[in-house]
């Protein structure tokens, strides 16, 4: 959600750090821009201003104009003051109080309560294992509490049982007495949404609260809302009290200003964020990580622990030998495909990744999305077993019977035949190198290297944060694999993805990454 | 111009009812701003500021606020007049899209809704289906959101409500096919209106949008002419996203015009300006609550002036 406000700042403070001295009125030219982008992006206008007034007081000054690289050092004020408006580290939920816990559920209709308490108590159920039951205070909308009873039997989680004609605190009250006496550890309330300016039901939220006294108290808030985002969020903190934020829809386009609008307003973290319509689309917030984002300095962390849980390591290591061999054949490329889609195809690694943001958009204009790795998946699947094996093989006729077996055209199949060959050379001659960039690179395509453990995914986490940052943003490191050529030569893309699970795993692996860390 | 009819007014205090608190804050600044002081360009500035947090957009609230100052710059001017002026730019750009929905002689009559998740399609469909039954048509509902769980059984309850058929299938089924049989049952029964709802989708999704085109082309497959509307449903408490979703669900599936949900919140739906300004699409309703008849025209002059916060 946040790409385009990154790419926004990116272009300005790109044309900062290119600056040698900077004046106090180059600054200011900046900083115009930097709030235009901010408003654009739907942060609220006097967020804005606290926001501006803040880099401007740490901008203009000796530190900067004396500092050797001034425009670095304006980059790195927004960084962290961009760190600062969204918290300062990651606040998961907390359930540290005598069960059943009671969490509860507010928010605006249609900001996605239902959808994120089952999201939750799935969660809490499978990750935590907790035994949750979840319950909807909802009698306003209709077959809002038979949603959230599907939605139960999806996640398997028990929902409270209906009974017609009770009123929201009595059902919050009832829902308490069924967690003692089944026992469970948390009790999920899902209340209906409600708009602030209705005192009412504002007052329902109140009563709620005092029957079940909740441990946490969430505003479930849309991702995409513009300039009221500060109005609600800080309507529901003054009447209910919040203890956090779950924002929703973070999948979706939006420049996701409403996060940093509500959290400055209320000083209340983000807890979790929606990014799918998947019951398991829900994942921490981590201010840190977003805030490189949005300076286009990408999510790196992100993309490891995803590549970490989505590809089988062992079959990793075969494909890597194999390509050092330079055995690299069309089967292992359409299992390199596979992986990419279950991480969520290239614009879901290309957001992730430093200084992807800008090219994300060449790509999707050159519409490679996801229809590309299906039809080539589609290609190599209607091929025999020996072509995949000897791509030689095919000539005119073989392609035009795989064209009409996958629905495509000679011409794609002969584009994909390139990529691979392209790919499969690449990765002779990695294996072959010993020094430079390119053994970092070949180490980080998994020669040699295991899956991660979880003490090489904190280190990192820690060696991340402080590295990256200084760096200017929208500048690949030089090795990055395939990047440099990534446009023009797309081919060169899936070539990184084999190895992931080997970044970090030979000690003093990260150090050794090309650009990672050390890099300025 | 100051006798209103009386539907009108009816409109009128609906909306000030739920634009109340956002209209004291915006005519609260505009007033704070001018009281005793000439137009100049500080004070342009904070017009232009109290329209970009009506969420008018950057762009759009830049030229108002700078149609304001034409001709008046340097003057000294009331608080009552700033906000007239601020209300008429804004209704010259809200005029022209402040058109009804026409059902047309088209039987039956085919409207698509379409929107991201969470912006009210099933409620503006109850509400909608409610209005045309009160018109005394023959309304049929097609329950196309197949994939969130119980919008189904909310459509029918809906139905029920308002006496009009649903045609639904079970929960996960393809929403094109069901979409094929709505139209299908709706011509065998001579129905008049026929409202299609769809799962909430994001734009951005290609493969939902995929299917959303897929929805679009079967339907056109029983009848060529069809859908006859295609109604996105934006919420007012939207940002300037809503700019991409009117582009991308235009471009996938031919939006005709707009419905604005859930103006009875604080949010001021000032994304409708920037629109306008940008796309032209016409601007049929605006939902100001939730009871089955909170769903009513919308006139350029009274958005115009809920906007710039002049009562009455």
């Amino acid at each position: 959600m946040f790409e385009s406000l990154s790419e926004k700042l990116g272009g300005i403070l790109d044309r900062l750090t290119r600056r040698g001295a900077l004046s106090e009125a180059d600054v200011d030219a900046a900083l115009r821009e930097v709030r235009r982008a901010l408003l654009e992006a739907d942060v609220a206008l006097e967020v804005v201003h606290s926001f501006i007034d803040e880099v401007r007081k740490h901008a203009v000054g000796a530190t900067v104009i004396k500092s050797v690289t001034p425009g670095q050092m304006v980059v790195k004020i927004v960084h962290d003051q961009l760190i600062a408006m969204l918290g300062a580290s990651a606040d998961p939920i907390n359930l540290d109080a005598p069960a059943p816990v009671a969490v509860m559920m507010v928010g605006l209709q249609g900001s996605g309560k239902t959808t994120t308490t089952a999201k939750l108590a799935r969660r809490l159920s499978q990750q935590m294992r907790r035994k949750v039951l979840m319950a909807s205070l909802d009698v306003r909308r209709p077959a809002a509490m038979e949603q959230l009873a599907v939605l139960g039997r999806q996640v398997e989680v028990d929902t409270l049982p209906i009974v017609e004609g009770q009123q929201p605190p009595q059902i919050a009250r009832r829902a308490l007495e069924a967690g003692r006496l089944g026992g469970y550890d948390v009790v999920l309330l899902d209340t209906a949404g409600r708009t602030t300016l209705d005192d009412a039901m504002m007052a329902e939220a109140a009563e709620i609260k005092a029957a079940a006294n909740p441990h946490e108290i969430l505003l479930v808030a849309d991702s995409l809302t513009g300039q009221d985002a500060v109005n609600l969020a800080r309507a529901f903190d003054q009447r209910v009290g919040l203890t956090g934020i779950v924002l929703t829809r973070v999948d979706g386009d939006g420049r996701g200003g409403a996060a940093l609008s509500m959290r400055a307003v209320t000083g209340k973290p983000i807890k979790l964020i929606g990014t799918g319509e998947k019951m398991d689309a829900l994942e921490d917030f981590h201010p840190q990580r977003i805030a490189d984002r949005i300076l286009g300095m990408g999510d790196i962390i992100s993309l490891v622990e995803k590549a970490a849980a989505t590809i089988d390591a062992e079959h990793a290591m075969r494909v890597a030998e194999k390509m050092r061999k330079g055995a690299f054949d069309l089967s292992d490329l359409r299992s390199q495909l596979a992986q990419m889609q279950s991480m969520g195809g290239m614009a879901g690694l290309m957001g992730m990744m430093p200084g992807m943001a800008k090219m994300k958009s060449q790509l999707a204009s050159a519409n490679l999305d996801e229809r590309v790795l299906k039809r080539q998946m589609a290609i190599i699947d209607s091929m025999t077993p020996k072509e995949r094996r000897v791509p030689d093989l095919l000539k005119a006729s073989r392609k035009k019977r795989i064209a009409a077996g996958s629905g495509t055209k000679p011409e794609d199949i002969n584009r994909l035949l390139k990529m691979h060959r392209q790919m499969a050379d690449m990765m002779k001659a990695m294996g072959g190198a010993k020094r430079g960039p390119m053994a970092g690179l070949a180490q980080m395509m998994g020669f040699g290297g295991g899956a991660p453990s979880p003490e090489d995914m904190a280190k990192l986490a820690q060696q991340m944060p402080g590295g990256i940052p200084g760096s200017p943003p929208g500048t690949l490191p030089p090795g990055f694999p395939g990047a440099s050529g990534l446009p023009p030569t797309m081919p060169g893309m899936p070539a990184k993805f084999p190895g992931m699970p080997g970044l970090g795993g030979r000690p003093p692996g990260l150090g050794s990454l090309p650009g990672f860390g050390k890099k300025k | 111009m100051n006798d209103k009819p009386d539907d009108k007014r009816n409109w009128w205090q609906r909306l000030k009812g739920g634009l109340a608190r956002t209209s004291a804050s915006i005519g609260g600044a505009l007033t704070d701003l001018v009281s005793k002081r000439k137009l100049d360009a500080a004070m342009l500035d904070e017009i232009e500021e109290v329209l970009i947090r009506a969420d008018l957009g950057v762009d759009v609230a830049h030229r108002i606020a700078a149609a304001v100052g034409k001709d008046r710059y340097d003057k000294a001017i009331s608080s009552d007049e700033v906000k007239a002026v601020v209300a008429a730019e804004v209704e010259k750009v809200m005029a022209p899209v402040a058109k009804p929905l026409e059902i047309g002689t088209d039987k039956p009559f085919v409207v698509l809704v379409v929107g991201v998740n969470g912006s009210g399609k099933t409620t503006t469909i109850g509400k909608l289906a409610s209005k045309l039954r009160a018109e005394g048509r023959a309304v049929m509902l097609a329950a196309g959101d197949t994939f969130r769980a119980a919008a189904i059984e909310q459509l029918k309850i809906w139905g029920q409500r308002v006496g009009a058929p649903v045609i639904a299938r079970e929960a996960g089924s393809d929403s094109a096919g069901l979409a094929f049989d709505a139209v299908q049952a709706a011509k065998a029964q001579g129905t008049d209106v026929l409202l299609i709802d769809t799962a909430g989708r994001l734009q951005n999704r290609a493969e939902l949008m995929d299917e959303l085109t897929k929805v679009v082309r079967v339907i056109k497959k029983v009848e060529p002419s069809a859908p006859h509307a295609v109604l996105l449903v934006l919420d007012a408490t939207v940002g300037q996203n809503a700019l991409s979703q009117v582009e991308v669900f235009t471009r996938i599936a031919g939006v005709t015009g707009l419905v604005m949900t859930k103006l009875d919140g604080t949010a001021r739906g000032g994304i409708l300006v920037a629109i306008a300004a940008k796309f032209g699409l016409p601007v049929h309703f605006v939902g100001v609550g939730e009871g089955v008849d909170d769903l009513e025209p919308f006139t350029a002059k009274d958005f115009a002036r809920a906007i710039a916060g002049i009562d009455g």
